[in-house]
């Protein structure tokens, strides 16, 4: 089997067994891809993780096409991304459509109102995660900024928050603005040593 | 504007502003969709569970569920294949060099702006779902409001004390839910 089949397939197989997305997925490519092909190493996936952190898109999307792009090119990334993707595609394509016959029925509108309660739950708690991982990066790699950055940061959270809630700015505009402060203020800061 | 083209470039770009993974898109994407009346705020929650209960990332699988609503099997593909494209085409262009890139200050000062942005913007989406959540009927406390802060606190307590898989923790809402609503009706309060 060749290279490019051989991609498709073993990113189909980690795309239908991961289930929530996001981090989940990170054993079963480092599994897969590192342990049992061998088309990556170790530290390509400590890589990965930390590339997808600083680029768009799904984890997911970020690794299939990573891998692809190491073992065959352009082509090979999108035998991956494609496969990483297709089986949530198909089974959502199938499920949309039994998802809408059934969403009349009272017992499914009463499970619903539970389950939006229980969403809220699971959201709320990767919001703890994500404020409390936020500043405390950058206390580890230079302590000496810890209160200055741990500053910038909480005042990000504050102004990003402000402008969404009260001024009802788009997520993209708040996004761009963040971004541009973030450069405006580590830049400089850095200086050559950066 | 075709509803294919309109339904591409909005995926586009929410896989593009979507920075850190988990729920850190569900910003944009209920602004987006909200926006164009594609799904209710309900729907958008609801359907948190079935991506989470399903294989895939959420930004993958609500494109294709959106597409489908929207423009049928080919709004699903040109959804999926917008959200996708962006992170598609970032890596692409940075997987040979990305020791140079990540450790470049312009994306290094990008980023230390951006990570906690993306938390001001969920803390925003957590409150308007927590309004539809608690508050559905509009600011009255009534026992489904009761009902829905129980589910939420117990949930809660049991997604931070114990490592229990959101699956689980998602078929137990849905069976509290039930419960709790048909008592509800059977004592006549709803």
């Amino acid at each position: 089997m060749n290279t490019k089949a051989q991609l498709f397939l073993t990113f189909f197989k980690i795309g239908l067994f991961t289930f929530g997305g996001g981090y989940a997925m990170i054993p079963l490519i480092k599994n897969e891809a590192a342990d049992k092909k061998g088309w990556i190493t170790q530290s390509d996936m400590l890589d990965i993780v930390a590339i997808s952190e600083s680029t768009p898109g799904p984890i997911a999307v970020n690794a299939a096409t990573f891998v692809g792009c190491k073992t065959g090119g352009v082509l090979g990334s999108a035998c991956a991304t494609l496969g990483v993707v297709l089986p949530s595609f198909l089974i959502i394509a199938l499920l949309g459509a039994v998802l809408d016959r059934v969403s009349g029925y009272k017992a499914v509108s009463y499970a619903f109102f539970g389950i939006r309660a229980g969403v809220l739950a699971l959201i709320v708690k990767a919001l703890i995660g994500m404020y409390k991982k936020c500043p405390k990066e950058k206390i580890s790699k230079v302590w000496r900024e810890r209160s200055l950055s741990a500053a910038f940061a909480y005042l990000i959270m504050l102004l990003s928050f402000c402008l969404v809630f009260f001024a009802g700015i788009t997520s993209p505009a708040v996004l761009l603005l963040c971004a541009s402060l973030g450069v405006l203020v580590h830049v400089p800061g850095k200086g050559k040593a950066g | 504007m075709s509803i294919y083209f309109d339904l591409f470039l909005m995926f586009f770009k929410i896989g593009l502003f979507t920075f850190g993974g988990g729920y850190a898109m569900l910003p944009l994407i209920q602004e987006e969709v909200l926006k164009r009346n594609l799904m209710s705020l309900d729907d958008v929650v609801s359907f948190v569970a079935v991506s989470e209960s399903t294989p895939g990332p959420f930004a993958v699988n609500i494109a294709t569920y959106v597409g489908l609503h929207s423009a049928g099997i080919a709004g699903s593909v040109v959804s999926t294949l917008g959200v996708v494209l962006p992170s598609f085409l970032v890596i692409l262009l940075v997987a040979r060099a990305y020791e140079k890139f990540r450790k470049n200050r312009f994306v290094e000062g990008a980023m230390t702006g951006l990570r906690p942005a993306v938390v001001g913007l969920l803390a925003c989406a957590v409150l308007t779902i927590g309004k539809s959540v608690f508050f559905h009927d509009g600011f009255v406390f009534n026992a489904k409001t009761v009902s829905a802060t129980v589910i939420f606190a117990l949930v809660l307590f049991l997604s931070l004390k114990k490592k229990i898989s959101p699956i689980l923790l998602i078929l137990l809402s849905a069976a509290l839910g039930l419960m709790g609503l048909y008592a509800l009706e059977g004592l006549k309060v709803i």
